[in-house]
């Protein structure tokens, strides 16, 4: 799927372009884009090491076994395929703990943790498993406590009360979260057919 | 009072944290600096095992934007979304959130400038953007860096609750700010 929709992406904007005469925005706009994905990726390797630098010490202290043991029952029930003491458990919870904080920074180095935990668990190394897909539909909804950016957005383009949306986006959020993992669940039960 | 406190834990969360662990981890015998120079040492072979997925994903999403078929299509499913009950104006917002971060930022500020951020788009813009991540940039990123290359029914998820939270950012804004 991601492949098809890579390709139509390309090919549309590119036939697109060509058929309004402005070819040469294709070149510009790819050129510029490859670019500003290598500062995000430099940008990024900052904060991949400050939060796997921490995540190691509180695996080392035993931390994450705590909080894993406490949120296990919860958190357990959303992800059945991965054994109860996994390290992998533990990486999810901080995930979806640092996406509840609002922590925008410090989710996408954990989540990354996550993932590779839950890869030690993978046999077929190039497809995702059912935990990863569960994982991924939690993170892309991105269930957040405290939308910090956006209040600040609004604050600057001076809202009377900025903060006024965060009893909306919390149900929204609840209402995608509730919605997307059924139809995880859902789509689970199908591919397993396949 | 609730909306205080959540700004306040959005401020102290993360000092907090870089507080807590290494406290605790030093109480419980860790050495914590070094622990942390292991850990973090892997950070910069994850970060560059993601630029290749971040440069194929960001051209592609680049092209159809700047090519204008982005546009076209937008134009193109508003019918459709109008009689859903969405406001015009913020068809290309509900395109662009999946694709990009940064390009839903700068058409939700520009929202909030034109229709200033009390009004009933500059809210739903403010919901939308609260309530979902970037589809795309969270698959590429966390798929890319451990190396899949076939995410199943992945995409179809995160796509569906896209629409989800997109529909109901609306309803919910006109229901609770009132039309």
């Amino acid at each position: 799927m991601v492949n098809v929709i890579w390709l139509l992406l390309i090919t549309s904007g590119i036939i697109y372009a060509g058929f309004n005469g402005r070819i040469e925005v294709v070149t510009a706009s790819s050129i510029s884009a490859a670019k500003s994905a290598v500062e995000l990726a430099i940008n990024l390797i900052g904060v991949m090491c400050l939060w796997l630098g921490i995540m190691k010490i509180a695996e080392a202290s035993g931390l994450i076994k705590v909080i894993s043991y406490i949120l296990n029952p919860v958190v357990g029930l959303l992800f059945p395929s991965v054994p109860r003491n996994h390290p992998a458990m533990g990486a999810i919870i901080m995930t979806i703990s640092a996406n509840l904080l609002g922590l925008g920074n410090a989710v996408t180095p954990l989540g990354i943790k996550a993932m590779q935990e839950l890869q030690t668990l993978n046999p077929k190394k190039d497809t995702a498993t059912a935990a990863m897909c569960t994982l991924l539909a939690l993170c892309t909804t991105g269930f957040t406590l405290v939308p910090a950016t956006i209040i600040a957005l609004r604050s600057a383009a001076g809202s009377v009360n900025p903060a006024e949306i965060v009893g909306s986006t919390l149900v929204v959020s609840l209402v995608a979260t509730i919605f997307v993992l059924v139809v995880d669940r859902l789509c689970r039960a199908v591919w397993k057919r396949q | 009072m609730l909306i205080r406190l959540c700004e306040q834990l959005s401020v102290w969360a993360i000092p907090a944290v870089l507080f807590v662990i290494p406290a605790i981890g030093y109480l419980r015998g860790v050495k914590v600096y070094e622990v942390f120079v292991e850990g973090a040492s892997e950070g910069f072979y994850t970060a560059i095992r993601i630029l290749p997925c971040l440069v194929a994903m960001l051209v592609a999403i680049s092209i159809f934007r700047a090519s204008g078929a982005m546009d076209a299509c937008v134009s193109s499913i508003e019918p459709v979304l109008r009689l859903l009950g969405v406001p015009s104006d913020l068809v290309p917002l509900a395109i662009m959130r999946p694709l990009s971060g940064s390009g839903s930022l700068g058409m939700a500020t520009e929202l909030l400038n034109t229709y200033g951020p009390d009004s009933l788009v500059g809210r739903i813009a403010s919901t939308v953007l609260a309530s979902t991540d970037t589809t795309f940039y969270v698959l590429t990123v966390y798929f890319g860096a451990i190396g899949l290359s076939n995410p199943r029914y992945a995409v179809l998820v995160g796509l569906s609750g896209d629409i989800v939270s997109f529909l109901a950012s609306i309803y919910i804004c006109q229901f609770v700010f009132g039309a």
